[in-house]
């Protein structure tokens, strides 16, 4: 039997606004959801073949995408059986300790152009940190 | 798993102001090839010419593993829709719905039922009432309810509204649900293919300019934002085909980027200050403008 498609299996969102590759997407979002732990660790995903179906995109797109998860170890893909979240515990921080690390070196990277110092650099992160704090706690006021 | 839907070797086809020539295509089952070009490139030619409606002058054509242009029997297997197709003007969609079940086995009936409601197609309408637009979903419909093993589609998406160019997009990735059916469309639409596309063909004037895995032709690419201090000379280096410059900031284009490639930019003197991917869209027009230059890279 055929299966039709509906609407509801459109879950992944591509946008031509995001100057991203289309498997940098995939890869994000979800990345997202191993983040948020909709999709847990050992969990069972859909196939590459599947999961291109759903969003309407290439299967080599989708693939590439489970090929870069597999190579940062987020996902497994065990032969015959499909692919599968890691079983690491601790999946979901790791995608979140991955995330700061890169903004992180993005900002280190800003700043060595500035010609900021270790030391000044390390005093810009501590401002921008008490800011967040006062602007969360302004929030939580209201 | 390797088996081949579509194989052109060699095939060639002159006319008086254009020629086809050397075309070497192969399609795997269970893949969407994308093929691109501008206008008068070769590629409705191409698609005539494995449709068995146009005959090569030269070159073996194979299509489902049937010869072609000998054997046409092959188009049994084959959905095939292009912009000159007609449908008849006094009849109603319902009525090729119908047509279609009685001469193939295939029909999906209840699939046809789906489509037309997905289009905004009503089977009551006749033909001579429908827009273009209108006219091509149900030439789609009417290709697609076969459920066919091979899909060949000339400019599916042309003429659509978004909503439609949407619905027939998540039809033909829908298709790939089985490894044993293949599509080839030929599109104008760059963000078409290279949304759906597992490889793409690029074709101008009438040769193959290159035909390959999506994924690697997309990441071949790079645009280099770069900044030359006054003094520093941007040089010449393997994999870049273009360099516009503007004061101290350039814009390098490479076609066969390499992880070296900044470095190399850095150690001449210069700062890259990003290294960023390109659409297909730019890649095309990148890769048309150096044809029509005649610059070899």
């Amino acid at each position: 039997m055929h299966t039709v498609h509906t609407q509801m299996n459109r879950m992944f969102l591509i946008s031509q606004a995001d100057k991203r590759p289309m498997y940098l997407q995939i890869m994000e979002q979800i990345k997202e959801r191993i983040a948020v732990g909709d999709w847990a660790a050992g969990q069972a995903i859909p196939s590459i073949r599947q999961l291109a179906v759903d969003i309407g995109v290439s299967v080599i797109t989708v693939k590439r995408a489970y090929l870069e998860l597999e190579r940062e170890s987020l996902i497994v893909t065990r032969q015959g059986k499909g692919s599968f979240v890691s079983s690491d515990a601790g999946v979901g921080t790791r995608i979140r300790e991955q995330e700061l690390a890169q903004q992180l070196e993005k900002a280190a990277r800003s700043a060595a152009q500035l010609g900021l110092t270790p030391k000044d650099f390390e005093r810009r992160i501590r401002a921008s940190f008490e800011r967040m704090t006062e602007i969360e706690k302004e929030k939580e006021s209201v | 798993m390797n088996e081949m839907a579509i194989e052109m070797s060699g095939v060639c086809k002159s006319y008086q102001f254009f020629n086809l020539q050397d075309i070497e295509l192969r399609v795997a089952s269970g893949t969407i090839m994308g093929l691109i070009g501008p206008n008068g490139a070769g590629k409705s030619t191409t698609i005539r010419i494995l449709m068995g409606l146009v005959h090569q002058q030269r070159g073996e054509v194979r299509v489902l593993g049937h010869r072609m242009p000998e054997e046409q029997a092959a188009k049994r297997d084959i959905g095939f829709a292009s912009d000159d197709m007609r449908l008849y003007d006094g009849m109603t969609v319902g009525w090729h719905m119908n047509f279609m079940r009685s001469i193939y086995p295939s029909w999906d009936g209840g699939y046809a039922q789906v489509l037309l409601k997905r289009f905004g197609l009503q089977a009551e309408q006749k033909i001579k009432g429908l827009s273009h637009g209108q006219r091509v979903k149900a030439t789609l419909l009417l290709v697609l309810a076969r459920r066919p093993k091979l899909l060949v589609l000339d400019e599916p998406t042309t003429g659509l509204d978004p909503v439609a160019r949407h619905e027939i997009l998540y039809e033909l990735t829908g298709v790939m649900a089985d490894e044993g059916r293949s599509v080839l469309f030929s599109s104008q639409n760059t963000q078409d293919v290279e949304q759906i596309s597992d490889r793409i063909t690029f074709i101008d004037r009438g040769r193959i300019i290159d035909s390959m895995d999506k994924e690697a032709y997309l990441d071949r690419w790079r645009r280099l934002r770069l900044e030359a201090p006054v003094g520093v000379a941007l040089p010449a280096l393997p994999g870049v085909i273009g360099i516009r410059q503007t004061g101290r900031l350039a814009v390098a284009i490479a076609n066969e980027f390499a992880a070296e490639l900044p470095n190399a930019y850095e150690n001449s003197g210069a700062r890259v200050h990003a290294v960023e991917n390109m659409t297909l869209e730019e890649i095309f027009v990148a890769n048309v403008e150096r044809s029509r230059e005649g610059v070899t890279a």
